[in-house]
């Protein structure tokens, strides 16, 4: 297998989820492809533009329903910008899905708890409703997702979906407010003290800008929740998918390989590093 | 220098090299051996990881488009003068390449058509250490044909099977006790004419745990950024992927080049740069060489060539930080003001 070889598929559908940030549901040009391709929650694909290169970005969408892909793009840089300019109908290029995701058969039967900020919720959403598609098989689910204005509030629609869940709570928090803003003024981690957490039966998933992982986490360790059952989604500048190009390393770990997603404990030391 | 030849006295008879930190001359040796040259800039690793790599052609179709793989053919190289470190130096990239979750089948067929006579080591240069590396100058392994420069010809040793087609083929005599042993001193007294070596016992451990440690700032104060060690290094494989479309944008070649980890971009992502400062990138490069590297392909990174020490403009040395980084005594910050 050529780990290189780029796939076509064709944009579905072009959702604008908030300024400059869009949802794309893709679909593969090659029926075979359609009915073979699989992924995991929290796991990337390769996305391509014709004559501009690739970009790493997380599945958003359902692993159960791997015959359309769903990519949420926030216009960053080159690639990124290229593919804002793209409509439905077009064309885009699929490499992956590479990765490791969240281990959710794993942590079955546990308590969860969600720690998201900003647009790094995105990695996390398919996690959440693959959750809630098995309702029963998992403990009490606690969301807890912050953003730095009321106005990069992604997925709003989501949010209030999941709320009415059983066993369910839903809490956002806006380091700035608006009159609009009903929810916690403050960052994501000052949540933790809303939530009964039963340490011993809870794994976490978390995902967003890594200052937030890397304060949030030892707070979560003090209340009693084991560095094993934390998750943590990272990000690093990824050329190639395969633990091959080099950049995307932390410590030992090629991120695109051995990540996204890490245990805590592993990756604890480093986080707090310079320059790694 | 790698480059074609056609007849023996395309070689480099009569010179050799000096190297020292910072410094690479050739001079006349006043002798007619044919590999008086002991390495150049390049390891054999352009042979199979190429330098720019075209992986895929794309074309613009209708509304999309289609991409085709640019997998090279296998040709068949043979490679004359291969050095013990660079053939240590493949095997590393092998394992990176070829035995990871998916073989890389570019590498895969520029590899497949190497034929490596290597030349065991009867002069080190004086940035030479692969005796504490453990990879010289005898080539243990790895190679097709591994030849040894006596005073009257050569000891010839095989080291595949096609080595050994190619051996039956010449027109050799049974190597005599003298040869061997001639051989065998030649390249003891080369492996104890070494000054330089690595300590690697305390490694990978001791150099995660010196990531504070106050040399840092003094090697980033020499280091250039240039990349020259990354780039004549027989083991560092980083690279970037570039595309280039032609001007009418109907197609475009998607290519992977050799990257080194002290570009500004390597660790750059949207807006943030996860290592901007030099001391960031030289104990990237070093951390990873030296200790991550073990723990990602279980082997050091560094076959002790000693290329990045030569082709350093500033004649950093790494077999002076390692053992700097690793000593404790300096390293605390309040106790060196």
């Amino acid at each position: 297998m050529n780990p290189y070889a780029i796939h076509t598929a064709m944009i579905l559908d072009k959702r604008r989820e908030a300024e400059a940030i869009d949802t794309y549901r893709l679909e593969f040009a090659d029926p075979a492809l359609r009915r073979t391709y699989r992924f995991s929650a929290g796991q990337f694909n390769m996305l391509y533009v014709f004559g501009v290169g690739e970009v790493p970005i997380s599945i958003v969408s359902d692993p159960d329903e791997p015959e359309h892909l769903d990519h949420t793009i926030r216009v960053a840089g080159r690639v990124t910008n290229a593919i804002a300019r793209l409509q439905v109908g077009d064309s885009l290029g699929i490499r992956g899905p590479f990765g490791r995701g969240w281990p959710l058969e794993a942590i079955r039967g546990k308590d969860i708890v969600v720690v998201t900020g900003g647009l790094g919720c995105a990695p996390v959403v398919g996690a959440i409703e693959y959750i809630f598609r098995r309702r029963g098989a998992y403990g009490a689910v606690k969301i807890l997702h912050g953003v730095k204005t009321p106005h990069d509030l992604l997925y709003r629609e989501r949010f209030d979906a999941w709320r009415h869940h059983s066993d369910t709570e839903v809490l956002l928090a806006s380091d700035q407010a608006d009159k609009s803003w009903q929810y916690h003024v403050g960052v994501v981690t000052e949540l933790f003290h809303q939530v009964r957490i039963d340490p011993a039966r809870t794994a976490v998933l978390m995902c967003g800008p890594e200052i937030m992982m890397r304060l949030g986490a030892p707070i979560l360790i003090e209340r009693g929740v084991p560095a094993s059952a934390i998750y943590v989604s990272l990000e690093r500048h990824m050329d190639c998918g395969i633990g091959l190009c080099g950049h995307c390393q932390m410590g030992p770990y090629f991120l695109c390989k051995d990540g996204p997603v890490m245990s805590y404990d592993r990756v604890a030391r480093f986080l707090g590093q310079t320059g790694v | 220098m790698w480059s074609d030849i056609e007849r023996v006295g395309d070689l480099p008879i009569g010179w050799r090299d000096t190297q020292e930190p910072g410094r690479y001359r050739l001079e006349q040796s006043g002798d007619d051996r044919i590999f008086g040259v002991v390495h150049g800039p390049q390891s054999v690793k352009p042979f199979s990881f190429a330098p720019r790599e075209p992986l895929l052609a794309i074309e613009r179709r209708n509304k999309g488009f289609a991409a085709s793989p640019t997998i090279p053919k296998s040709e068949k190289v043979a490679v004359l003068g291969a050095r013990p470190c660079d053939v240590a130096g493949l095997a590393v990239a092998d394992r990176i390449f070829l035995h990871a979750a998916y073989a890389d089948p570019y590498y895969q067929a520029r590899r497949d058509g190497l034929f490596l006579v290597t030349v065991n080591c009867t002069r080190a240069v004086s940035t030479c250490f692969c005796t504490s590396m453990g990879t010289g100058p005898q080539a243990t392994s790895g190679f097709d044909l591994a030849l040894t420069e006596l005073d009257e010809g050569f000891l010839i040793e095989a080291g595949s099977p096609a080595g050994e087609d190619l051996l039956s083929a010449l027109t050799s005599l049974p190597a005599s006790q003298e040869s061997c042993s001639e051989a065998a001193s030649r390249i003891s007294s080369c492996a104890k004419s070494q000054t330089r070596r690595l300590d690697t016992s305390l490694l990978p451990q001791a150099l995660y745990e010196a990531h504070e440690h106050l040399r840092w700032d003094d090697v980033a104060a020499r280091c250039l950024a240039c990349g020259n060690c990354t780039m004549v290094c027989p083991t560092c494989f980083c690279h970037t992927v570039e595309e280039t479309p032609d001007l009418a944008h109907q197609r475009s070649e998607h290519s992977r080049l050799w990257d080194s980890c002290f570009t500004q971009e390597h660790g750059y992502i949207h807006g943030k740069n996860f290592r901007p400062t030099i001391k960031d990138r030289y104990r990237m490069w070093l951390t990873h060489k030296l200790a991550s590297w073990i723990d990602q392909f279980g082997t050091s990174g560094c076959v002790g060539c000693g290329r990045c020490i030569t082709w350093c403009p500033v004649g950093i040395d790494l077999t002076e930080e390692l053992p700097a980084l690793l000593n404790r005594d300096a390293a605390d910050p309040a106790r060196q003001r």
